[in-house]
């Protein structure tokens, strides 16, 4: 079934203006998809229809927000990219005695706990303050429990160790009743909270920021945006991550920073871009 | 009709399929291809890197908000849904497994159709599940041009079969009538 253009703006639109959630700028085509199972879920072929329903049942919008995110997540996923990330990345923290980390779109956790893990390892959770954000309030309320399915952890074993992980894997959770529940203290530093990417403000500063296969469900605008909304969060020679197939290159903000390592998306904030920063935060077009 | 894009599904026996395709096709060939192949045994193969020597035309990953070139050969990266967007640039998601794949060849089908449509000409070839077979459909009922791989010619005929089970595409044929094809659709193009 082909969306309809006219009734999809008038969706998003509905949806932005009652419920502050703005899917206006997200990619056309894998949302596209997700408007079509939305569709089938419940049971219309009119996106203007189940808005006007929306609209009278507001309650309803708590089922329809998980449909128009996509939530997949692994731990470790991309190993090498946390291999790299001690490599280049670590020995920086290091310098600090206190630090702070985003992790934005951490859906049901798995990044977190992965970034926790190689910290505790490095000997620098203690030192760590992360905020983990995302849209979806019901993944949160998962990746804080920090319980995952039994198995899951056998890609968690196999990612573990290609990470550059050096104790085992199991040291970290309990298995019971087929659940794998991960060590609480792994949590204690992570702040978990709803934080939108299209709407929300700067609110930390950051010395790492991970944003792992968020940006691709977002048009080159929104890209764009949250690019200055990194820039702005990022303390002097912050480092970004993002996913291994997105890239900066497509975007102004990326003469703001240098590239750590090209394949993996590590990069880091110029030392010079302390302007760009303020201009930024007082809503100066750099 | 001037053909803007060439979407290419195929799984088991692609890599073969795919080379010898290319091969046939002539080196001023214009029009962007984009393969979408699955890759059972190894999920993070590059194939940009294993086709690139192998092929006189550029090849890339498809690697997300890339704009689409003529004269360009892509790839699907493993992993992912590959779609492509109005503007004609890449884009990606990681939406759940379609016929068991991601990338699926519906997803990006279905992508294509729906940005390119009488623009496109999709081609199905050698292949051991239906991923692919409602994709080629939709290209149809968007005015665009099907093409099958002859489940004769094909090392795997799921696939091609699972096409002609669904729909009657507008051309049934070897690889090599497929590439013929191809270049009379270039030769007829207006391709920038
Ligand atoms: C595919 S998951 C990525 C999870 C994790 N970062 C990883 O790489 O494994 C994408 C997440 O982005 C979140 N997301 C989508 N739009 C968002 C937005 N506007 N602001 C914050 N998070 C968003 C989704 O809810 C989802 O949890």
């Amino acid at each position: 079934m082909s969306i309809d253009p006219i009734e999809r703006h008038l969706f998003l639109e509905g949806i932005f203006l009652r419920f502050g959630h703005d899917f206006r700028l997200y990619a056309e085509a894998s949302l596209n998809r997700r408007l079509n199972s939305l569709l089938t879920r419940f049971q219309t072929d009119s996106l203007l229809k189940l808005l006007q329903r929306i609209l009278e049942t507001p309650a309803l919008f708590r089922d329809v927000l998980p449909f128009l995110t996509i939530n997949t997540s692994e731990f470790f996923r991309d190993p090498t990219f946390f291999r790299a990330l001690r490599e280049n990345v670590v020995p920086v923290l290091k310098t600090y005695s206190k630090f702070t980390i985003w992790v934005a779109g951490c859906s049901t956790g798995e990044e977190v706990l992965s970034l926790a893990i190689l910290l505790k390892e490095e000997n620098l959770l203690k030192r760590a303050i992360i905020h983990a954000t995302d849209i979806n309030a019901q993944a949160i309320k998962r990746a804080s429990e920090g319980i995952y399915e039994l198995s899951t952890m056998q890609t968690y074993n196999r990612n573990y160790t290609s990470a550059g992980g050096t104790k085992n894997p199991s040291d970290y959770y309990t298995a019971e009743y087929g659940l794998a529940r991960f060590d609480p203290a792994l949590l204690e530093n992570v702040v978990f909270s709803e934080h939108n990417l299209a709407t929300d403000a700067a609110f930390v500063e950051a010395h790492l920021i991970l944003c792992r296969n968020v940006l691709i469900y977002f048009n080159r605008d929104l890209q764009d945006r949250v690019f200055d909304l990194f820039t702005s969060s990022l303390a002097y020679k912050g480092f970004l991550g993002i996913g291994s197939k997105e890239s900066m290159r497509f975007s102004p903000s990326a003469t703001h920073y240098e590239t750590i390592d090209q394949d993996l998306k590590i990069y880091a904030l110029r030392s010079d871009s302390a302007t760009v920063r303020n201009q930024i935060n007082r809503g100066v077009q750099p | 009709m001037s053909i803007r894009l060439i979407a290419i599904g195929t799984s088991a026996g692609g890599v073969t399929a795919i080379q010898r395709l290319m091969a046939l096709l002539p080196k001023d060939f214009r029009i962007p291809l984009v393969v979408v192949q699955h890759l059972p045994s190894n999920p993070g193969i590059n194939l940009s890197l294993v086709f690139g020597s192998a092929m006189h035309f550029p090849v890339f990953e498809a690697v997300d908000k890339l704009a689409i070139e003529a004269g360009t050969v892509y790839f699907a990266p493993p992993g992912y849904h590959l779609l492509v967007e109005k503007d004609q640039t890449f884009s990606l998601s990681q939406d759940e497994p379609v016929h068991f794949s991601r990338p699926s060849i519906d997803v990006f089908f279905e992508a294509a159709a729906n940005a390119y449509g009488t623009h496109l000409c999709g081609v199905l070839l050698t292949g051991a599940n239906a991923d692919g077979a409602e994709g080629l459909r939709l290209i149809a009922q968007q005015g665009g041009v099907t093409l099958v791989q002859d489940p004769l010619d094909a090392e795997v005929n799921a696939m091609p079969r699972a096409a002609l089970a669904l729909f009657q595409p507008h051309f049934v044929g070897s690889l090599t009538q497929i590439a013929h094809k191809l270049t009379e659709l270039a030769r007829g193009s207006d391709v920038c």
